[in-house]
């Protein structure tokens, strides 16, 4: 494996301790040495990085301005997703920030790379709790390099989710794994070289540091 | 399918764990980071720490327990205890918490509890409400909130008060039974079906629990999302996998994935 470099991006939000020591442990158990992993809030760092992770644990509107409040921040991250064709991964409410819009709080619009709405999460079951918290399964919608070789389905292996809003893409295409709540919650979108994970996969154990090495490996 | 989770609770002072935790293998047991490792690698579902530092200044300690388990432990980390104010949410999480649980602070001021999820996501803000009944035997259920470890009422209704956080945005609430706390008598259902049916948010069941059955019944009767144990645990009167086999084989849904190499 060649040398790359993977920016993990600091915008004031999200777990980034955890993020990095999931990034750095999934590279070294897949045997991924010359991968370096940087948490950096400098968008030349991200111009120059070979693959992008935008993290989020927080409020919609919140992650965007804090997004916004880095100067350059967007500019350098579209130019790499969409000039460069570089494999970029959001996890969270970075996923949800590749949609149209979210609508948590107040109306914000996201990036527009997974066009969509993120709105509240509403099972049909009343009983069910909301948030969606907690180890659920992942029922395939299509195949994805970012899921290769781990069990999906209800059998499969669990990812820890926790969200009241979810992404529902415009085109149907996009979405790559559901989960079940009550009805079908996205789990997993991905299009050309952009993907993102609702769930956590740095909080995943197995299931999440799998589908991390699969990013470090992906050629899309 | 979402399943029922598992949560072993430490109790932190001073850096340290205070109850004790007697594992096969481990180091030092009474080292948190120690004890996380062999829960991930046990397969629990999620992590609790309370941190009962009664100084302010050993608040350093915690935010480094919190950030050398969030570099060895890829499950989720809830910490509570002393949490006061917004800026102590941010650091917590930013050491490496996932989620961050409220007590005193909340009851103090329940609009903390709405700063803090517009500022974080209502999906990482625990409510920890403690709460004894206050009812005589015979007579519907009524339980009041009580602080500092239980030891002062407040006169606030527990209920009312789970509806008030769950309306100002908390994303989960851990009731713990002051009754119960320690005397491995099984939780109070009667409390946790009572919040549970109050809230739209999930519930974490808590304090009593004194077997396998305690655990099942907090689900099934109490309508918890989560239950949480610390002794059972801590002292190897069960194991995770032994907690999870016999909830699922009591038709509870679990989370059975073979748990990660152990790496302690």
């Amino acid at each position: 494996m060649t040398a790359q470099t993977v920016a993990i991006i600091d915008y004031g939000s999200g777990n980034l301790h955890s993020a990095l020591k999931a990034f750095e442990r999934a590279a070294r158990e897949a045997g991924l040495d010359g991968t370096r992993i940087a948490l950096t809030a400098d968008p030349e760092a991200v111009a120059a990085a070979d693959r992008i992770v935008l993290p989020g644990v927080g409020a919609y509107a919140d992650c965007r301005a804090g997004l916004d409040a880095v100067p350059g921040m967007v500019e350098a991250m579209t130019d790499a997703v969409s000039r460069d064709g570089k494999p970029f991964l959001g996890i969270c409410v970075g996923m949800q920030l590749l949609a149209s819009r979210g609508l948590e709080y107040a109306e914000t619009s996201g990036l527009g790379w997974i066009p969509g709405d993120v709105g509240p999460i509403r099972p049909s079951d009343p009983a069910l709790k909301v948030p969606h918290m907690g180890w659920n399964t992942l029922l395939p919608a299509r195949s994805h390099a970012l899921f290769e070789g781990i069990p999906t389905g209800e059998g499969g292996l669990h990812a820890y989710f926790v969200h009241s809003f979810a992404l529902t893409p415009e085109r149907p295409e996009d979405t790559v794994m559901r989960a079940e709540y009550g009805g079908p919650v996205t789990a997993a979108v991905a299009r050309d070289n952009v993907a993102g994970t609702q769930f956590h996969p740095e909080k995943s154990q197995r299931l999440g540091l799998a589908l991390i090495a699969n990013f470090l490996r992906w050629r899309p | 399918m979402l399943k029922t989770r598992i949560i072993p609770c430490l109790d932190v002072k001073d850096g340290r764990v205070v109850k004790g935790v007697r594992f096969e293998g481990l180091r030092d047991a009474g080292d948190p980071v120690e004890a996380a490792k062999a829960y991930d690698a046990a397969g629990a579902d999620e992590l609790c720490f309370l941190d009962i530092t009664a100084s302010r200044e050993a608040r350093g300690t915690l935010l480094d327990v919190v950030s050398r388990t969030a570099e060895a432990c890829f499950m989720p980390l809830t910490v509570g205890g002393g949490v006061r104010a917004v800026e102590d949410v941010r650091a917590l999480l930013l050491a490496g918490a996932d989620k961050v649980a409220i007590n005193t602070a909340a009851v103090k001021d329940p609009d903390l509890v709405a700063r803090a999820a517009e500022k974080f996501g209502a999906q990482c803000i625990v409510v920890a409400i403690d709460a004894k009944r206050v009812s005589a035997l015979g007579e519907p259920g009524r339980w009041e909130i009580f602080t500092h470890g239980g030891r002062d009422p407040t006169g606030i209704d527990a209920i009312a008060f789970a509806r008030l956080v769950a309306e100002k945005g908390a994303g989960e609430l851990l009731v713990t039974s002051m009754d119960r706390d320690g005397t491995r008598s099984g939780y109070d259902l009667g409390l946790t079906r009572a919040i549970s049916d109050a809230v739209g948010v999930p519930v974490i069941a808590s304090g009593g629990v004194g077997g396998l059955d305690d655990l099942v019944a907090g689900v099934a009767q109490g309508g918890a999302s989560a239950v949480l144990a610390a002794s059972i645990f801590h002292f190897g009167q069960a194991t995770i996998g032994e907690a999870k086999a016999h909830m699922a084989a009591a038709g509870l849904a679990m989370r059975l994935d073979a748990p990660a190499e152990p790496r302690l």
